[in-house]
């Protein structure tokens, strides 16, 4: 091998490597970012579309980019993505079937009591508990 | 020498091998969705998990978000050494990462011992049978993985079957990409 091509191999090497710690930072960056929004949420401006922001919309980006460019899914073939998708589609009809059953208690000829009574009397519960904070200490041990 | 059939035979225009991996995770999308898809369905028609999750700490949840990130970086490190032949380095970036795997696995289990003794099991209710179910699956999937790794780079040190450093990684990243979603879910979404 020529020095020439020895010296673009290296360059071609480096050039990689800053690639990866780029989006490594960047992936620190965000990991950051959606750890304080909650916090600053908490704290200062209680905003619960903050929160969803922050925490749900910066996953999002940070597993774009691990698969994009640490699993390599950009050079990777066509249908490797379209394999996954379709993995990913059969998950979004499960939760488009399934969801309406699950997140409401009450339908037009149905009521799912024993949900919504696990939901009053959990509520109940921890208002209870935020209102008498040191009384109920120790028994999560009792129960 | 003959070379094994993960390797030579790529009629799909990739090796027979890192196909499988991908079908592996393809059916890893439906079991890990699956879960993740029924915990936010009951998360968002139950407001009381929200206190549940109150008690799930964040801090220790997000040293483990930065611990893997951590560990993928060293993965692909591992990849990228071995794809230019460099085989005994690559071994080493797998250790590093198998490092990762441990030091993820020594937090979530005095995670765990922390919550049991706080009387938060399983059985309590189904925001934590969730939580465990979920974590735990994802820390077998971490097991699973350090100990492939660790056989992977046995081979690796000594110059042998290099391309399986990318198959492992990929495996790896992938159980980075669970925790990215998990630790919003279980410990952020208060």
């Amino acid at each position: 091998m020529s020095d020439a091509a020895a010296t673009h191999g290296e360059h071609d090497e480096a050039a990689h490597l800053a690639h990866y710690m780029k989006i490594y930072r960047t992936l620190v960056v965000l990991f950051l970012v959606s750890v304080s929004g909650p916090f600053i949420s908490d704290h200062f401006v209680h905003s619960k579309a903050l929160v969803l922001v922050t925490a749900f919309g910066i996953a999002l980006v940070k597993a774009y980019l691990v698969c994009a460019h640490f699993m390599h899914l950009n050079v990777e073939k066509k249908f490797v993505i379209y394999m996954l998708t379709t993995a990913l589609v059969f998950m979004f009809l499960f939760f488009a079937g399934v969801s309406p059953d699950i997140m409401e208690h009450r339908g037009r000829n149905w009521e799912n009591v024993a949900a919504r009574e696990e939901t009053a009397s959990a509520l109940k519960e921890q208002a209870e508990r935020a209102a008498h904070p040191g009384e109920h200490e120790g028994a999560e041990h009792a129960e | 020498m003959s070379r094994p059939i993960a390797t030579t035979r790529s009629v799909t225009g990739i090796a027979t091998g890192k196909l499988a991996v991908w079908w592996v995770l393809a059916s890893e999308i439906v079991i890990f969705g699956g879960l993740l898809c029924s915990y936010l369905m009951h998360r968002l028609g139950h407001p009381e998990f929200g206190g549940y999750a109150a008690h799930t700490n964040t801090a220790l949840g997000a040293t483990n978000t930065f611990v893997l990130l951590t560990s993928s970086l060293f993965a692909v490190r591992a990849h990228f050494e071995a794809e230019h032949g460099r085989g005994k380095s690559a071994a080493n970036w797998l250790y590093m990462t198998v490092g990762g795997a441990l030091t993820f696995l020594c937090i979530k289990g005095y995670e765990w011992h922390h919550e049991i003794s706080e009387g938060f099991v399983i059985s309590k209710n189904a925001f934590w049978s969730f939580y465990y179910t979920a974590a735990g699956l994802h820390a077998c999937h971490v097991i699973g993985g350090a100990i492939i790794m660790l056989i992977i780079a046995q081979d690796a040190k000594k110059n042998q079957e290099l391309q399986r450093v990318e198959l492992i990684g990929i495996y790896w990243h992938f159980v980075d990409v669970v925790w990215i979603f998990l630790f919003p879910l279980l410990y952020i979404a208060k």
